[in-house]
């Protein structure tokens, strides 16, 4: 066995020492980054982090006992919000519709090899990049000032937003299509929409659902969410029980629960219908 | 060879399976539709052209990228005033009124461009308007007397108390106790400098030229510093605040995703099948990590608020625990797909579990983990925004503030601006620092 000569045990010894400085120095300067921030976030709280603490559970706590001496009534106030809830659902899903539909487009004409105007491909994944970068509340609180509240505003702007993130993902999808269907659809004179209808989509159709169905669990957050900031939907009930403080939190509990159910339930469905499709 | 002909059962197999086909590809479109219909009826379309304001709509573009300056003379005291968007702010000096506005004694002359000109003087007020003649109003007894040709187009409304010309180049009004005149002019006003910097005063060659050479306005500091300042502390914009509230978001995002992630490493070993031998321990850390994905971060950042109070700290800590839990199962999952081979090999070596994790696991899973990490950074970025406006830290407070007002459009729009090159900044670093640390 050939042992290694010693000039070279000690400049490999040497590198894996400086490694292990630039890796040290790197994650102290990362660590004190860190605590710093931590302490300015901090200074400009309104409340500290070590006096917060011990409130903490004060809220939940007072929250759940409250809902406990008025169990009773959980039930029918979980019959009372479910309309909100099935609003809540409806936005995220017709925005993942109305999204996916504009990402599919977007997607088509920005992906190599596929592009209707090869020319333009830059300006529509510009525009992609502008509609992902765009926070939903920005659209949606300027839309409900227009359109009054609603889940209109909330759907408008989830859309926008999910076209954008959808429409890079299935673009990626899009470039590792085989082209070959593609050019036998143009041999025998299939229009631009032929090759892709009969072409390309049988063959992304998968995996565009599947990303389809993992943003559709991020929608139905976020039309949760701008439901609390705006209005529309179960955030909008929720955020109106917690208005009223003490006395309503049996409303706030169920609320909570409808919601939590949802997300799990969606997750799940969703999370075996995504290994399905993938595997299938 | 001879021609190929398919058996008759081969044909109708054939022909049924693309009639099936056929028949999917024409019920997925058509059940889209009906969900589409269905939901269409449910958020009530027909009834939102009736709500819509289309008047809030054109307020709100026209204020986008243009300011108006208000014009008012107090008819009691014959005071004028001249303010941009009618705020306190951005009341004109009386010596040094824009040049299209002419005082003298008791007489303004107000040059709305196009030939429109507007007079106050003591009789009354008199709109030019070319092409349609001149517009006389005079008090008379306590009613106002309006002269104008005959018959009185619909863009002048009349009545003895309030005389209103609404015209391309501006807004005219006249009451008993004042009259006023309403300019708008493209741009952001004031955007730089207030009125009260004297930088206020000069065009950009004169800026650079007093910042170069020119001399000290302010006997403290140089002229660089001065302009510096004026610009941080703009009581209009307050681009120092901003900024801040910038800083805040990002703040936010970076503290509550490498919290998160620093936090859910450990958690995520102990959650992995192959690293972790003890059964319950393993389910119910994976429980945890589903409830706190379940519960959302809407939860989370409303009971976090109550005890924390607002600010950046609070949206951090609502970041962190939202992440843990998604962290918590990507990072698990990730280490479940390992591949044992080097694990086997350093374990060959006699290493302990720590040093097995440290040198067979750790380098392996690094890339996949700071992808995941540097992804989650980005859309927290957009996420601090809003969860700013729930917990009150960063910009989303100050935009939720500025479009609560519903006049303060130019601040929304620039706002706006801010927000979406932040995040595309965001966006490009860590994409950057995902091809660096990943590649290198």
């Amino acid at each position: 066995m050939a042992d290694l000569a010693p000039a070279h045990r000690d400049a490999y010894l040497e590198l894996t020492r400086r490694r292990r400085l630039y890796g040290g120095l790197l994650l102290i300067i990362f660590v004190a980054m860190m605590a710093a921030g931590f302490r300015l976030a901090e200074s400009r709280n309104a409340g500290g982090f070590i006096d917060g603490l011990p409130m903490l559970l004060a809220f939940p706590s007072e929250v759940l006992a409250e809902a406990w001496q008025k169990r009773a009534n959980l039930p029918g106030l979980i019959v009372a919000h479910l309309p909100s809830l099935i609003e809540t659902l409806n936005i995220a899903a017709v925005s993942t519709i109305l999204g996916g539909l504009i990402a599919m487009i977007l997607a088509l004409l920005s992906t190599r090899g596929l592009a209707r105007w090869p020319r333009l491909t830059g300006v529509f994944r510009r525009l992609m990049d502008a509609l992902r970068a765009m926070p939903e509340i920005v659209i949606a609180l300027v839309l409900i000032y227009i359109l009054g509240g609603g889940p209109v505003p909330a759907v408008a702007a989830i859309s926008l937003h999910t076209a954008g993130a959808l429409g890079k993902l299935f673009s990626e999808v899009a470039e590792n299509a085989d082209l070959k269907p593609v050019e036998g659809l143009a041999s025998v004179g299939g229009r631009w929409s032929q090759q892709v209808w009969l072409g390309v989509l049988p063959q992304v159709a998968p995996n565009w659902l599947s990303y389809a169905l993992m943003r559709f669990e991020i929608n139905l957050r976020a039309s949760a969410i701008l439901g609390f900031v705006g209005s529309g939907g179960i955030g909008y009930d929720l955020k109106l029980a917690m208005q009223w403080g003490g006395g309503r939190y049996d409303e706030v509990v169920a609320i909570f629960l409808l919601l939590f159910a949802a997300i799990v339930t969606i997750d799940r469905i969703s999370d075996h219908a995504r290994s399905q499709l993938v595997k299938g | 060879m001879t021609d190929a002909t398919l058996s008759p059962a081969l044909t109708t197999a054939v022909l049924s399976r693309f009639n099936r086909r056929k028949l999917v590809a024409l019920a997925v479109p058509l059940a889209i539709m009906t969900y589409l219909a269905y939901a269409a009826i449910a958020f009530d379309i027909a009834g939102l052209a009736g709500r819509a304001r289309m008047d809030n709509a054109a307020v709100l573009l026209s204020d986008f990228w243009q300011h108006k300056t208000h014009v008012t003379r107090d008819n009691r005291s014959g005071a004028l005033r001249v303010a941009i968007d009618g705020e306190a702010k951005g009341v004109y000096p009386p010596d040094r009124l824009p040049g299209w506005i002419t005082h003298s004694g008791q007489s303004t002359r107000i040059d709305l461009g196009d030939g429109h000109i507007v007079t106050y003087d003591d009789a009354g007020a008199r709109y030019q308007v070319p092409g349609y003649g001149l517009i006389d109003i005079r008090p008379e007894n306590g009613r106002l007397h309006l002269t104008a040709p005959q018959p009185l187009p619909d863009w002048i409304s009349a009545s003895d108390n309030r005389v209103s010309v609404t015209t391309p180049s501006g807004r005219f009004a006249y009451t008993r106790t004042k009259v006023e005149t309403l300019r708008y002019q493209p741009g952001w006003a004031l955007f730089f400098f207030t009125l009260d910097s004297p930088f206020h005063y000069m065009n950009w060659p004169e800026i650079a030229a007093s910042a170069l050479w020119g001399p000290r306005l302010d006997p403290d500091m140089p002229n660089i510093a001065a302009m510096a300042r004026d610009f941080w502390t703009n009581s209009m914009w307050r681009h120092g605040d901003v900024l801040w509230a910038m800083f805040e978001t990002v703040l936010m995002a970076f503290l509550g995703t490498f919290g998160a992630a620093l936090i859910a490493l450990p958690l995520g070993f102990l959650a992995a099948r192959n690293m972790m031998p003890f059964g319950p321990l393993r389910f119910m850390l994976r429980r945890i990590f589903d409830f706190i994905r379940g519960v959302d971060g809407l939860i989370w950042t409303i009971v976090l608020a109550r005890a924390f109070g607002p600010g950046p700290m609070t949206g951090s800590l609502a970041i962190l625990l939202t992440d843990t839990g998604s962290f918590g199962k990507l990072f698990s999952e990730a280490l479940e797909n390992i591949d044992e081979k080097q694990v086997e090999g350093i374990r060959s070596t006699g290493a302990g579990a720590l040093q097995r994790a440290r040198f067979g696991v750790i380098p392996q899973v690094t890339p996949v983990l700071l992808s995941q990490v540097l992804y989650f950074l980005e859309s927290n970025t957009r996420g601090a925004t809003v969860i700013g406006a729930i917990v009150g830290g960063g910009i989303g407070l100050l935009l939720t503030q500025a479009i609560q007002t519903q006049k303060d459009w130019e601040d929304v729009a620039y706002y706006v601006v801010l927000i979406v090159l932040m995040v595309m900044a965001m966006d490009s670093l860590s994409g950057w620092l995902r091809r660096r640390l990943i590649k290198g």
